[in-house]
């Protein structure tokens, strides 16, 4: 049977590559007992870690919500000169390495960068501290908002919205009673890819934050270390709860989704 | 926009020579050949099993589909760096089936399979749901075979699905890194691929030549982009006709 | 309220969609815009409700100047073709919109919605979202949404175009009523010039972006501006230069000698009229309209050949 084999072939592609690896990982965490993993992760040094995740997912989420929807509606409802532009460089992160991101940043910030020497005259730390580290979140997790609104917004099309117009709503109402509710769960499904964006950002952070541990250390970067200082049950443990966010994510994704569309 | 003007700025800072010479240095060709060509290899092996199972997610139908429909999307929600220590976890030094590839190359391919294995399924997945049944029962009462049918009707509508997913799964395996930094020992001309590559560039104190290998990069990066440009642009024209 | 739209010209890229249209609309009317697509009928409604804005010209409501006026600043009541039903909202929720965009007091929203709801005769489903409504429900939600805000113009944009032709007739009849009682300025976009005739009682036609002949049904069919009138409007046939109405033309079993023969190909007849159909020596095709009784005392079949007496024709000026 033709059908079997393939089936065959799928699910075994993603048992290799996805489920069997995050079992064992699982499984290594917690076979010396919850005690060990839990004692891992009450270090100082990663709580911070998780808690400078956070404060950077808290503001860049947020920021890239806004910004993509404001792209969105501009992408698809407006007409300006630049337009194909823009809607070419929304995606320019997804497919630059979050290396060359934060490179870029490096070089941008960094004492002998165009912005670097403004920023040390008035005695603001940027590179190696929160502000570069923030930028560098948003930029990797700018498009996904938008990339989501598209879409829809192409979708929903505009005849709701000039139908709000000839019943006297001006702009900002025609936006929140008539645009906003029919793309919000499309809005609520990028706002969780950007959020797991955020939280899972490597490659631009370790380039600007310095990894300075205890100051500029993220939860990912703190797994990185534990592993290299030979901490694997440490590293295993922040790993573990890293997971577990993305399969709430998971979780999250799984319930928007069929919601798309069906407002 | 800024950041990207000040890399290419920095990258020739030092002359055009300084960044070919740093470009075309031993170590640096050998990171960009091997995060070329794993690059390609895994964006082709995805382009066809992320199309067979796009296939199997839509056709098939089987107990625990959605939970599986679901979990395709964990490379998204999963940090890399903890995508390449899980993997390392199966299949490293004390892999509980025996198979120890860490530090080899094959861990660099697997690693690269783990983080772009969304994007084919994902871009397939719903031009396969919006095939019309119809067209391919039209394909099977004019006489087609199963077979033809599926070279002749389908695969031409879900090819520039599978066009994009493979140049999206391109771009992401171009410029992964934390996925690898674990799993892949980051060895110079062994398994040390483009991005590793520049991050221990600035971290020894060379951002230009950092930026000259990042400028490449980047060149890879527009390039995919115009492509899945071009592709959306010669497929909606395909819808309008 | 009186529109009166003044020379209006509308470029889209180098579609020329509108040249220099004057219509006069007087204050209660109900009137239609009618014409093949493409003719430029939408656009003018569109531009009337200020949903475009004209390269050229003027749109006058109510003795003021409106070109200028923002589309929610008009006071016109819109209807869409595909209705625009917000999605989100129940059928109360879509007609208060207009109301509750305006700040209107709560009670005397909920009161409004009632008695629209009334009548459009949708008592029964304030509660449901449009996706649960059939199509004729939604165009019905679609025009009492449309009328809440006490409009000063009611505008439709092909109201029944996407309804099959028995919810159709139902809301042809439904529209020249509503229309007695309500009373508001109405134009209406068709391109069916049966529902035209039907309902308005001024028909503004259209092709090619101009204005071919504004008149009422009766003008229109007996006295036609041009040849385009001529066969959009009614049933037409061509003799030579020669234009005339299928009930015009008369036959007898025994053609004259020197008068126009032709066979009959097809006769059909239902109500009080029947239809022959014929075709004339050189090829062309003519169709006659007559009452059942004079069909019986001709005898006629087909097959047979007869001489056709034309008893009223127009010539049109070339073009």
């Amino acid at each position: 049977m033709r059908r079997y084999a393939l089936r065959f072939v799928a699910l075994g592609y993603l048992a290799a590559i996805l489920i069997a690896p995050l079992g064992v990982v699982f499984y290594r965490t917690f076979q010396d007992g919850f005690a060990s993993a839990w004692e891992a992760l009450s270090t100082t040094e990663t709580i911070h870690a998780f808690k400078l995740t956070l404060i950077i997912t808290a503001i860049a989420v947020p920021l890239n919500t806004v910004f993509g929807i404001i792209c969105a509606i501009a992408i698809v409802r407006r007409r300006f000169p630049g337009k194909g532009l823009l809607n070419a460089f929304i995606d320019l992160p997804l497919a630059l390495s979050p290396v060359v991101v934060g490179l870029s940043l490096f070089l941008l910030y960094g004492r002998t960068g165009w912005f670097g020497g403004f920023f040390e005259r008035h005695d603001i730390q940027v590179l190696f501290a929160l502000p570069a580290m923030v930028i560098a979140t948003i930029f990797v997790s700018l498009p996904f908002v938008a990339r989501e609104v598209v879409p829809t917004l192409r979708e929903v099309g505009d005849e709701q919205e000039q139908a709000a117009r000839t019943l006297g709503a001006s702009g900002w109402q025609t936006f929140r009673r008539i645009t906003l509710p029919s793309i919000r769960w499309a809005v609520i499904y990028g706002v969780i890819l950007t959020t797991a964006r955020c939280l899972g950002e490597y490659g631009a952070v370790a380039v600007i934050s310095g990894r300075i541990q205890g100051q500029t250390e993220t939860a990912t970067l703190r797994v990185e270390e534990r592993y290299d200082s030979f901490d694997l049950a440490g590293a295993y443990a922040i790993a573990i709860v890293l997971a577990l966010i993305a399969i709430a994510v998971l979780l999250l994704m799984t319930l928007v989704k069929p919601r798309e569309g069906t407002t | 926009m800024l950041p990207i003007a000040a890399l290419v700025w920095a990258s020739r800072s030092d002359g055009t020579q300084a960044f070919w010479g740093s470009v075309t240095s031993p170590q640096a060709v050998a990171a960009l050949k091997l995060t070329v060509g794993a690059a390609f290899i895994v964006a082709v092996l995805n382009a066809v099993l992320g199309t067979i199972t796009a296939w199997v997610l839509v056709r098939d139908d089987f107990r625990g589909k959605s939970v599986i429909n679901s979990i395709i999307d964990l490379p998204f929600a999963l940090p890399t760096i903890v995508a390449g220590l899980t993997l390392l976890a199966l299949y490293g030094p004390k892999s509980p089936i025996g198979i120890d590839i860490a530090f080899t190359r094959t861990a660099i391919l697997a690693a690269l399979m783990f983080v772009t294995l969304p994007f084919v399924v994902r871009t397939v997945q719903p031009v396969l749901t919006e095939i019309d049944k119809e067209m391919e029962e039209a394909a099977k009462s004019l006489g087609a075979s199963e077979l033809t049918t599926f070279r002749r009707v389908i695969f031409p509508n879900i090819l520039p699905g599978i066009l994009s997913g493979f140049a999206l799964a391109f771009a992401k395996a171009v410029g992964e890194i934390g996925s690898l930094v674990i799993i892949s020992g980051n060895l110079p001309y062994k398994t040390e691929v483009s991005s590793v590559f520049i991050l221990g560039q600035i971290e020894s104190g060379n951002p230009a030549g950092a930026a000259a290998v990042a400028v490449v990069l980047l060149v890879i990066s527009f390039a995919i982009l115009l492509g899945v440009g071009a592709i959306r642009h010669f497929t909606t024209r395909h819808d309008r006709a | 309220m009186s529109i009166h739209v003044r020379n209006v010209s509308k470029s889209f890229g180098d579609f020329s969609a509108l040249e220099g249209v004057s219509v006069d609309v007087a204050g209660g009317s109900l009137t239609a815009l009618l014409g093949p697509s493409g003719s430029g009928k939408s656009t003018l409604l569109r531009i009337i409700a200020g949903l475009e804005t004209p390269d050229l010209g003027e749109i006058i409501i109510a003795g003021e100047d409106a070109t200028g006026v923002r589309v929610q600043d008009r006071n016109v009541g819109f209807v869409f073709q595909h209705y625009a039903a917000f999605k989100h909202m129940t059928v109360r929720d879509n007609i208060a919109f207009g109301l509750k965009v305006r700040k209107r007091p709560k009670a005397e929203i909920r009161e409004k919605v009632d008695e629209l709801l009334k009548l459009v005769q949708l008592e029964a489903f304030g509660h449901r979202y449009p996706a649960q409504l059939s199509g004729g429900q939604r165009q019905r939600m679609a025009l009492a949404r449309a009328l809440a805000p006490n409009p000063e113009v009611l505008l439709l944009d092909e109201p029944f175009g996407a309804l099959d032709a028995r919810v159709r007739a139902e809301l042809r009849d439904w529209l020249r009523r509503l229309h007695e009682e309500v009373h508001v300025t109405t134009i209406f976009v068709t391109h069916d010039q049966a529902e035209a005739m039907d309902v308005a009682s001024q028909i503004v036609v259209m092709n090619h972006g101009r204005v071919e002949q504004i008149g009422d049904p009766t003008q229109l069919y007996d006295e036609p501006a041009s040849e385009f009138v001529m066969q959009f409007v009614g049933e037409a046939n061509r003799l030579g230069d020669r234009w005339v109405r299928p009930h015009e033309l008369d036959l007898s079993p025994d053609p004259a000698p020197g008068a126009l023969e032709a066979q009959i190909e097809r006769v059909t007849r239902y109500g009080f009229d029947a239809r022959i159909e014929l075709v004339t020596a050189d090829g062309s095709e003519l169709l006659v309209q007559v009452t059942r009784d004079r069909l019986e005392e001709l005898e006629l079949v087909a097959g047979q050949i007869v001489g056709v007496v034309a008893l009223n024709e127009r010539t049109f000026a070339g073009r």
